[in-house]
C-alpha cells in the first residue's frame, strides 16, 4: 500500500543540503502496522510529514527518493494535489489533539470538509456522513458533538474527531503521529484499541511513530527503528524486541525500564543524539556505538538483509539469537 | 565587548542588508549633527535676501528659503534638534519607566497602584496628552521632551513590567530568593541584564516616533520655537511656499523619513536578535 | 458574560473619573490666575470679581470639581471664551467633520491594509512580500502633515483636481461636498494603514502556524481554501479588534492633518484653541476625547471576547 525508497528531506541552502531524513526506505502493506520508533530529533516526524506530503512551506524539502501510494508516484505533491490526482486516500493525525481542530468552527464542519472533499456530497449528507464517522470512533451522542465547538470536549475526544477526519476518505494508509503522547495512560489504551480495531475491519496500512517502545510492543506487527534521520533497523516485531541486530536498537532494549527490574542504576547510550549534518562520514551512530571499529568511522555501514525481513544498517552487526 | 557578544549583536544586521544601510544612514546623521558646525558651508540663521527662494544650485545644494537662508545648513544643523529630542525623550522614558515598572513587578502592592495610575494616563491619546502639557507648560525644547517622552513612558512602563513580572517568575530566579537573596540583588544581577535587549529594541522605535512627534509638534508651532532649525519648523515655513519652492517641503521632510525609517529598521533587526520568550512583546512578523 | 463585561465597564468608569480629576485640574494648573485664565488677558477687574462669584472659585477645590463634574453630566462644558457660545454646541459643530473624516479614512484603511497584508502573508519570503512590508514600515516612518502637503502640491495646486482646503457641509452642498475630504483621508489613512497591515500580515503568519492549519491542509481542500476558511477568519479577530482602537486614535491623530487641509473639525478646533488660549473648549475637547476613547476601548474588547467562542462558555 505504502511504499517509501530512499527518502532524502533536506533544509538549508541549494548548494549546501543539509539532511534531516536520509536514505529512508520501508514498506507497509494493508492491514499491517509498521512501528516508527526513534528518540526525539531523529527524523520520524519530519519522514511522516514528508510521507503525507505536508512539509512546511518554506522550508525542508524532499531531495530524493520516492513515494508510491497503492502503486502512485505521489513524492512532490502536496495532499490537495494527490486529491486532484486521484491519489488522496492517505491521512494524518497528531500528536496534540487539544490544538489541531479549529477553536472557532463547529466539529461538524470540520469534519464535514474533509467529507466534501473526498465524497463531493455537502450540506446534509456531508452531515449524516460525519455522524457515521463519529460513530465509527465511538463517540456517544453524535448529534450533539457535531455541534459543539473543540474546546467543549476532551483531550481523548478529540483525537478520536482527528481519527474520524481522518477517516473521511476511506484511507489506504493512515499515519498516526504520536498520537496518544499527550494523553492520560488510559485514554491511550482506548486509542490504541480503537486504532487497531480500525486498522483490522478498514483494512488500512498503518505508520505509527512513537518513542515508547512499550506501545510499539503492544500494537506493532513490523517495526523500524530510526536515528540521526537514517533507518537503523526494520524488523518484524518479535525478532526485533527479541534479537535485535543494531547497536542501537539494543542499546534502547537495554534502557528499557521493563527489562532492567532489580537493577539499581537504569543503563544509558552515552553522549548525545547529533545534529542534522554533524556527522559527514560514517556511521552516524558510531561516536556512541559500544562496538565501535575504525571502518566505521570511515565509511558509510551497509545496509544488511539479516533473513525474514530483517534488515540493519550496520558493518558489524550483533550476532542472530542474542539473549536479552 | 567580547568578541562573541560583538557578533551576537552584528548577525542580525549582517542577515538583512537593508537594516546595515539603516544603521550606516544613523551613523552618518550623528556625525552630521556632531559636527554640523565644519559641515555646514553656510550659518544657517544668516539671511542673504539677494538668494532668496532659490532653488537648488550648484552654490545652495538644496536651494534657500524665503529669508535667504540656506536649505543644506539649516538641515544639517536640524540633526542637532532631531538627535536632542530623540535622545531626550528615550532617557525621559527609561529613566521613569524602567524604575515603575521594575519596582510595580517586584512589589505587586504598590505595581497594582501604580499601574492603575499609568492605565488612566493611556486613556489619553497620545498627541493630546503632549499638547494638553505644552499647554501648560507652554512650548519649547524641553517641554517637548516632557510632553512626548510622558506618551512613551507609558507603554515603557507597562512593557518593563510585563518582562520583570515574567523574569521574577522564572525559576531560577525563584531558586535565588529562596536562598535569601536581597531585592537589590535581584533587581541588579536578574533583572536589569535581561531588560538591556528589549529596552535597546524599545529605544529603538521610541527614537523612531518621537521624531515624528516633535516634527507633529514643530509644525503646529507647539514645539522648538521657529528660528531653531528643526525639520517641523522647516516644513511649517514651507507650506505658504509649496507650490513655488517644492524644495523647502521635501528636503527636511526626506530627512525625517530616512531618520525615522532608519530607526525602525534598525529596531526590527534588533528584535529579532532577541530572547525568544520575549519577542511577542512587541508584537512582531516571525 | 455579562458580569464580566459590567467588571469592565466598572473599570472604565474609575478610569474616566480619574481622568476627569485630571483634566479639571488642568485648567488650576496652567500658570496664573484661573479667572483670568477663562475671561483672557482683557477682562475687567468686575467681570473677574463676577465671574469669580458665578464660578463659585471661592469655594474649596473639592467642590469646584464635583460642580464641574455635575455640569459635564448633564452636557454643559462651561462657555468658550473666543466663541462666547457653549463648549459643547462649539464642539458639536467640529464634530461632523472629524467623524466622515475618521470614517472615510478607516473605509481606506481598511481597504488597503487588509488585502495586501493578506497577499504579503500568503507570498511570505518572496520579493512581493519584502517589497510590501518595506513599503508599510516606510508608510509608518512618515510624518503624515509631509504627506499631506505633498497630496496637496500634486493633486490641488499642480493638477487641480481635488481641492485643498475647507469642508462645506454635505448636508448644505450635497454629498458631492464629500471630496474636501479626501486628499485628508489618504493622508491620514497613509501610516494606519500601514499599521493595519503590519498586524494583519502578523495575524495570518502567526495563525498560519497553528497545528489545526495542518490539519486542514491534510484534509486535502485547496490553499485558498485553507487561507479563507482557516487562516483568515482566525486572524482577522485579531485585526478587526484594532480598528476599533485605530478609529478612536485617528479622532485626535486628525489634529495635524485638520490643520494642513484647513478643515473645521474637531483637531483644528483645539489646536486654534491653544493658540487663543480658550481653555473651556481646550479642557471640553479633551473630555470628550477620552470618553469616546475609552468607550471604544471597552467596546471593541467585549466584541472580541463575545465573538470568540472559547470564552462564551466560561
Amino acid at each position: 500500500m505504502l511504499k517509501v525508497s530512499d527518502l532524502t528531506v533536506s533544509i538549508g541552502a541549494e548548494a549546501a543540503p543539509v539532511d534531516i531524513v536520509a536514505g529512508v526506505s520501508f514498506e507497509i502493506g494493508k492491514g499491517e502496522i509498521l512501528g516508527l520508533v526513534g528518540e526525539s530529533g531523529c527524523g520520524k516526524s519530519m519522514t511522516s510529514l514528508a510521507v503525507m506530503g505536508l512539509l512546511p512551506q518554506p522550508g525542508p524539502r524532499i531531495r530524493g527518493g520516492r513515494i508510491e501510494l497503492a502503486g502512485a508516484d505521489v513524492t512532490q505533491l502536496q495532499p490537495w494535489q494527490r486529491v486532484e490526482a486521484g491519489h488522496g486516500r492517505i491521512a494524518m493525525i497528531f500528536q496534540e489533539p487539544m490544538t489541531s481542530l479549529n477553536p472557532v468552527r463547529r466539529i461538524g464542519d470540520q469534519i464535514a470538509e474533509a467529507v466534501r472533499v473526498h465524497d463531493g456530497i455537502s450540506g446534509a449528507a456531508a452531515q449524516a456522513r460525519a455522524r457515521e464517522l463519529l460513530d465509527l470512533v465511538r463517540i456517544p451522542d453524535a448529534a450533539l458533538q457535531l455541534s459543539a465547538y473543540p474546546h467543549q470536549l476532551s483531550g481523548g475526544q478529540r483525537q478520536r474527531i482527528m481519527i474520524a477526519i481522518a477517516l473521511a476518505c476511506r484511507p489506504q494508509v493512515l499515519i498516526a503521529d504520536e498520537p496518544t503522547t499527550a494523553l492520560d495512560v488510559t485514554i491511550q489504551v482506548q486509542i490504541l484499541g480503537l486504532l487497531r480495531e480500525l486498522c483490522g475491519r478498514l483494512d488500512m496500512a498503518i505508520l505509527f511513530i512513537t518513542h515508547d517502545m512499550g506501545v510499539i510492543a503492544q500494537l506493532a506487527d513490523r517495526v523500524a527503528v530510526m536515528y540521526g534521520g537514517r533507518i537503523v533497523e526494520t524488523a518484524d516485531v518479535g525478532p526485533l524486541f527479541g534479537a535485535p541486530r543494531h547497536h542501537y536498537t539494543r542499546g534502547l532494549m537495554d534502557c528499557m525500564p521493563a527489562c532492567n527490574l532489580g537493577v539499581r542504576r537504569l543503563p544509558t547510550i552515552p553522549g548525545q543524539a547529533p545534529r542534522p549534518g554533524a556527522i559527514r562520514t560514517g556511521c552516524v551512530f558510531a561516536p556512541r556505538c559500544r562496538a565501535v571499529q575504525d571502518q566505521c568511522l570511515a565509511a558509510p555501514p551497509p545496509r544488511l538483509a539479516l533473513g525474514e525481513g530483517h534488515e540493519a544498517l550496520c558493518a558489524f552487526p550483533l550476532p542472530a539469537g542474542g539473549a536479552s | 565587548m567580547s568578541r562573541a557578544a560583538l557578533t551576537l549583536w552584528l548577525t542580525p544586521f549582517l542577515a538583512r542588508p537593508i537594516a546595515l544601510i539603516g544603521l550606516g544612514v544613523l551613523l552618518v546623521m550623528v556625525f552630521a549633527a556632531i559636527f554640523a558646525p565644519w559641515l555646514a558651508p553656510y550659518d544657517p540663521y544668516a539671511m542673504q535676501p539677494i538668494a532668496r527662494l532659490m532653488p537648488p544650485d550648484a552654490a545652495h545644494w538644496f536651494g534657500t528659503d524665503q529669508f535667504g537662508r540656506d536649505t543644506l545648513s539649516r538641515t544639517v544643523y536640524s540633526a542637532r534638534m532631531a538627535l536632542l529630542i530623540g535622545s531626550g525623550v528615550v532617557f525621559f522614558a527609561l529613566v521613569t519607566g524602567v524604575p515603575i515598572g521594575v519596582l510595580s513587578a517586584l512589589f505587586p502592592r504598590l505595581g497594582h497602584v501604580l499601574m492603575r495610575m499609568v492605565d488612566v494616563l493611556m486613556a489619553f491619546p497620545s498627541l493630546l496628552l503632549a499638547l494638553g502639557l505644552i499647554v501648560i507648560l507652554g512650548p519649547s525644547v524641553v517641554n517637548s521632551i516632557l510632553a512626548i517622552g510622558i506618551g512613551f513612558m507609558t507603554t515603557t512602563t507597562r512593557i518593563v513590567y510585563g518582562l520583570s513580572l515574567r523574569l521574577r517568575a522564572e525559576t531560577y530566579v525563584e531558586a535565588a530568593r529562596s536562598m535569601g537573596s536581597g531585592t537589590a540583588w535581584l533587581v541588579f544581577k536578574h533583572i536589569l541584564p535581561n531588560l538591556i535587549s528589549p529596552l535597546l529594541v524599545q529605544a529603538s522605535f521610541v527614537f523612531a516616533f518621537a521624531q515624528l512627534g516633535a516634527a507633529s509638534l514643530d509644525f503646529l508651532g507647539l514645539g522648538a520655537p521657529p528660528e531653531i532649525p528643526s525639520w517641523g519648523n522647516m516644513l511649517a515655513e514651507s507650506r505658504t511656499f509649496i507650490t513655488r519652492a517644492s524644495w523647502l517641503l521635501f528636503f527636511p521632510g526626506l530627512m525625517i523619513v530616512l531618520t525615522a525609517f532608519s530607526l525602525n529598521l534598525v529596531g526590527d533587526a534588533l528584535r529579532d536578535r532577541l530572547d525568544p520568550r520575549f519577542r511577542d512583546v512587541f508584537g512582531g512578523e516571525g | 458574560m455579562w458580569a464580566f463585561a459590567l467588571k469592565r465597564a466598572g473599570a472604565m468608569l474609575v478610569t474616566l473619573w480619574a481622568a476627569s480629576v485630571i483634566i479639571f485640574a488642568f485648567i488650576h494648573l496652567i500658570p496664573g490666575d484661573p479667572i483670568y485664565v477663562l475671561l483672557g488677558d482683557t477682562a475687567t477687574p468686575d467681570q473677574a470679581d463676577r465671574l469669580r462669584r458665578e464660578m463659585g472659585l471661592d469655594d474649596p477645590i473639592v467642590v469646584q470639581y464635583f460642580r464641574w463634574a455635575g455640569h459635564a453630566l448633564t452636557g454643559d462644558l462651561g462657555q468658550s471664551i473666543f466663541f462666547q457660545a457653549p463648549v459643547a454646541s462649539v464642539i458639536a459643530d467640529g464634530a461632523e467633520t472629524s467623524i466622515l473624516l475618521a470614517t472615510l479614512t478607516m473605509i481606506w484603511v481598511v481597504l488597503i491594509g487588509v488585502p495586501i497584508g493578506v497577499i504579503a502573508a500568503v507570498r511570505q519570503g518572496t520579493w512581493l512580500d519584502q517589497t510590501l512590508s518595506g513599503g508599510a514600515m516606510l508608510m509608518a516612518s512618515v510624518p503624515t502633515f509631509w504627506v499631506g502637503l505633498y497630496l496637496i502640491l500634486i493633486f490641488a495646486a499642480t493638477l487641480g483636481w481635488l481641492p485643498s482646503s475647507g469642508y462645506p457641509s454635505i448636508f448644505e452642498g450635497g454629498l458631492g461636498n464629500l471630496r474636501y475630504l479626501i486628499l485628508p483621508s489618504l493622508t491620514l489613512a497613509a501610516p494606519n494603514a500601514a499599521l493595519i497591515l503590519r498586524l494583519t500580515r502578523a495575524s495570518m503568519l502567526d495563525v498560519a502556524r497553528e497545528d489545526y492549519v495542518r490539519t486542514a491542509r491534510a484534509k486535502g481542500i485547496r490553499p485558498w481554501q485553507v487561507v479563507t476558511r482557516h487562516i483568515l477568519r482566525n486572524a482577522l479577530l485579531t485585526v478587526v479588534s484594532a480598528f476599533g482602537f485605530t478609529f478612536a486614535a485617528l479622532l485626535s491623530e486628525a489634529v495635524v492633518t485638520e490643520t494642513v487641509f484647513a478643515l473645521p473639525g474637531i483637531g483644528r478646533l483645539v489646536v486654534q484653541s491653544i493658540l487663543r488660549r480658550d481653555y473651556p473648549v481646550i479642557q471640553g475637547i479633551i473630555l470628550v476625547i477620552v470618553v469616546i476613547y475609552l468607550v471604544i476601548n471597552l467596546i471593541v474588547d467585549l466584541t472580541y471576547r463575545y465573538l470568540d467562542p472559547r470564552v462564551e462558555l466560561q
